[in-house]
């Protein structure tokens, strides 16, 4: 298990590679990117991400450790960048590697939903015509935490 | 202790963190302390419902005690991924 907090872009190829090398036995490597998505018309300039040092790493290491848990996975990686990221910067990256891919996607998803609403991180929208949004919480991200819950859950 | 903010909480207040002397006996207590402070505090402060607390890095309650607790956090929910 690797989480990884940081500032610098990565290579989403040679991670991705290096995750699957180093499992064994391994019949399936799921793997989700997230991108800085353009605002409709063109007005993003770029995202900020503030994110909690300390708190952040701790997060992420009890969902991941909860996804180990809860699935027969073989290894999982999370790499979550912050700071100021421009459109179409690769944002975030979950890696999951199981035996059989049902477990490897299913724990890929609930990595996915955990650290949308369960990780301390908090974006900023910079607009190309001046001004920033905050990015508000959505309620569906919330109401998707509902479908893994009924078992223990992680960091809530 | 140790009280953070974080996103439009740190925005508003002004500072990312302070050292707060308190006696309060639970978040909501502290809450109120700091609202009564200065408008900045009582703004940022005016809509529970719109933040979340951290205590000791562990996501909390509102109702929490702060019995032993040396690092709080103000925040909006949460928007990584």
């Amino acid at each position: 298990m690797r989480i990884s907090v940081q500032e610098a872009a990565f290579e989403l190829g040679a991670e991705s590679d290096a995750f699957a090398a180093g499992v064994a036995n391994a019949g399936a490597v799921v793997t989700f990117t997230g991108v800085v998505r353009d605002a409709d018309q063109g007005g993003l300039q770029a995202m900020e991400i503030e994110h909690y040092p300390g708190m952040t790493e701790r997060a992420l290491t009890a969902i991941a450790e909860e996804a180990m848990d809860r699935w027969s996975l073989a290894d999982t990686l999370v790499i979550h960048r912050h700071g100021r990221l421009a459109p179409g910067e690769r944002i975030m990256m979950v890696a999951t590697a199981a035996r059989h891919r049902k477990d490897a996607f299913e724990a890929a998803e609930y990595l996915m939903d955990y650290l949308k609403s369960r990780a301390p991180f908090w974006k900023k929208e910079i607009l190309s015509g001046g001004g920033a949004d905050w990015v508000a919480a959505k309620d569906a991200d919330e109401d998707a935490l509902k479908r893994w819950q009924g078992g223990k859950s992680p960091a809530s | 202790m140790d009280v953070l903010y974080f996103a439009w909480v740190r925005e508003r207040i002004g500072l990312p963190r302070e050292q707060v002397e308190t006696s309060a006996a639970t978040v909501a207590d502290l809450v109120e302390e700091l609202r009564a402070r200065e408008e900045r505090y009582a703004a940022a402060f005016s809509d529970l419902s719109a933040l979340r607390v951290a205590l000791d890095q562990e996501l909390s309650e509102f109702d929490a005690s702060l019995e032993g607790v040396r690092e709080v956090a103000f925040f909006p929910p949460m928007t990584g991924g």
